[in-house]
């Protein structure tokens, strides 16, 4: 008989609906958040998570036995979870909240996000967030999580080798002047950091000529993933409070940068450089 | 010692008989290699602005911490200086510091507020700290108000890339309001004649640590740190390539004393080190000097640098949306402009 391959990982993906990263957002008359009436995708840096998901998958083949995707949002969030299923997660969750309601805090998340891992039969071996979400830019759901789970975290990630027998993972970190390595005992959360799976059509624009790896869905696996099953979730299943704790007390535009002067030559340029007290450095 | 265990009764007996305690913040205080971050300090200036007492807490190796204890004390507006050694804290790890910190604020904690600067290391470690005191927590703040009558404090950060600002109020509910600041928003404190009092805080030993460091590659340099420069000069994907991303670039900054930056567009395609990246997803600053060459000017890139003083662009191309934020802009092939504006300086 054969022995049957081993079946060992469960990867959780959370996702974020958010603003598109190339809309030119405006503060609402009222000044209490920014005109939603726009263009929404995916975080991209939980598409970075997804991708990562699929590909620790596609190193590992069987060993990987589940990745599930789950949001926290509004009835709207489903389409990101088709998104990420049609990228090549298996099943998702969708914890749903009234459209109406205020945008969640990431200690809520992180709580909320911990419930559903305690309801996992399987368990949880890897929750791979990205590093902040690009509307609220708070980049704390993971390090929350893992510090609620008490389970070792890697944030900021630009290469993860998952050992599945050994339970262990190997991730660089993108770290201020540099990089750095850990080693880590599953359970692990991990965030994403842009360059952790060189997908990088998302955040940059003019980048045509450039080698990219994008993960488009394609067709078929759209279609695929309108199958695949989704469950729903409330808050009072899981028994948290997403009530926000911080009191938003307004949203401002920022102040206004205008332009100045176009100059002609570099005379001119050092000359304006000059003026404002930049010389050259002294030897 | 002595004035360290004044202090505790004095906030004793606030915390017993006042209604509200008034603020008192503790500092994670990082260093490397001896010296203090300068974020650390602004991070610092910022919790001074509560109007209470601050201590700073700084963690190391046994051969790191004696050197910069010596420096930290003299942190002009600094009241006690807690510090932890271990060699387990040489190579900090959220999971090493966070029972620390959380034995620290356990219920006789004097703190009311914890704050460090928006740096890697303290972004993955205070929100696990946070999580596990069940407190919220206020990421990269630009300014800092706090009402001692009602305990509260408001903050301001920028959201969605800086193309908005928050103002967010974290009142009496929360009991210990932890922040992260941008450096760029505040001053750093100065060193000066300043005594502090010492006070050693046992270290927390973790058996089994699930983590362990392993390595460190770190960009050696000895032009300007990036997050601190008062000059920086940036290039693009208009630089072609790392060789010529050098050629052309590090002349002009060592001309200028200047950092060298670059868009993210210049680090994806290998032409500089991802730790020189400045926009949303990189390094946020705000030097006297910002010249962007060859940078399209996209808003990730400005949330990293529209704060800067006086900014240079130089473009070929004249709709490049970088010349809507820049001071002064000229149209041209940097590869021309840039060696003549060497040329130029060294005269």
């Amino acid at each position: 008989m054969r022995p049957s391959a081993i079946r060992l990982l469960n990867i959780l993906v959370p996702v974020k609906r958010a603003v598109d990263y190339t809309v030119k957002i405006r503060v609402n008359p009222e000044q209490t958040g920014i005109d939603l009436n726009v263009k929404h995708s995916m975080n991209p840096f939980d598409e970075i998570a997804v991708e990562e998901a699929v590909r620790i998958r596609e190193r590992l083949k069987d060993a990987v036995k589940s990745i599930k995707v789950v949001t926290i949002g509004p009835p709207k969030s489903t389409e990101t979870l088709r998104t990420a299923l049609a990228m090549g997660a298996d099943s998702a969750i969708h914890v749903e909240i009234p459209e109406s309601a205020p945008a969640p805090e990431p200690l809520g998340v992180a709580k909320t996000l911990k419930a559903i891992i305690d309801h996992q039969k399987e368990g949880v071996d890897v929750v791979i967030l990205g590093k902040q979400a690009i509307d609220d830019d708070a980049g704390q759901t993971g390090q929350m999580l893992a510090g609620l789970l008490d389970w070792s975290q890697a944030t900021f990630a630009s290469k993860v080798e998952v050992d599945a027998m050994q339970k262990v993972a190997n991730v660089t970190r993108e770290i201020d002047g540099g990089l750095e390595t850990l080693r880590c005992r599953l359970p692990l959360i991990i965030t994403t950091d842009l360059r952790l799976n060189g997908k990088r059509n998302s955040l940059v624009l003019n980048l045509s000529d450039h080698p990219q790896e994008p993960r488009y869905a394609s067709l078929p696996n759209i279609m695929k993933a309108k199958k695949k099953p989704v469950e729903k979730v409330t808050t009072a299943d899981l028994g948290v409070d997403l009530t926000p704790r911080l009191e938003t007390i307004k949203v401002t535009e920022p102040p206004k940068r205008v332009g100045g002067s176009k100059v002609a030559n570099v005379d001119e340029l050092l000359a304006k450089l000059k003026e404002a007290g930049i010389t050259a450095k002294r030897v | 010692m002595l004035r360290a265990r004044t202090s505790a009764l004095t906030s004793a007996f606030i915390r017993r008989y006042a209604t509200t305690p008034s603020p008192h913040a503790l500092v994670f205080l990082e260093h490397s290699q001896g010296e203090l971050d300068s974020g650390s300090l602004s991070a610092l200036t910022a919790a001074t602005q509560l109007g209470g007492k601050v201590t700073g807490l700084i963690v190391g190796g046994p051969d790191q911490v004696p050197g910069v204890l010596e420096k930290a004390k003299r942190i002009v507006g600094l009241d006690t200086l807690l510090h932890s050694v271990s060699p387990q804290y040489s190579t900090p790890l959220p999971e090493t510091i966070t029972p620390l910190l959380e034995k620290l604020l356990s219920e006789s904690s004097p703190f009311t507020h914890i704050v460090s600067a928006h740096s890697s290391s303290a972004k993955s470690i205070l929100p696990r700290v946070a999580a596990r005191l069940d407190v919220p927590a206020v990421s990269d703040i630009t300014s800092i108000e706090h009402d001692a009558s009602s305990n509260c404090t408001t903050f301001t950060r920028p959201i969605y890339a800086g193309n908005a600002i928050s103002t967010v109020r974290a009142s009496s509910s929360i009991p210990i309001k932890f922040f992260t600041v941008r450096s760029t928003a505040f001053s750093a404190a100065a060193l000066g004649n300043a005594d502090a009092g010492l006070k050693t805080i046992d270290a927390v030993v973790v058996s089994d640590c699930p983590s362990e460091h392993i390595d460190r590659s770190l960009n050696q340099s000895d032009r300007p740190d990036l997050g601190v420069a008062n000059r920086v000069v940036s290039g693009g994907r208009a630089l072609k390539n790392a060789e010529t991303f050098q050629a052309t670039l590090y002349p002009l900054a060592d001309a200028l004393g200047a950092a060298v930056g670059a868009s993210r567009a210049a680090v994806d395609a290998g032409y500089a080190d991802n730790s020189l990246q400045v926009g949303q997803t990189g390094k946020v600053v705000a030097p006297e000097l910002y010249m962007a060459l060859g940078i399209s000017g996209a808003i990730q890139h400005l949330a990293g640098m529209k704060d800067s003083k006086l900014i240079v662009a130089v473009n070929k191309d004249p709709d490049a949306p970088i010349f809507q934020v820049a001071d002064v802009g000229l149209v041209a092939d940097l590869f021309e402009v840039v060696p003549e504006m060497v040329e130029k300086l060294k005269q």
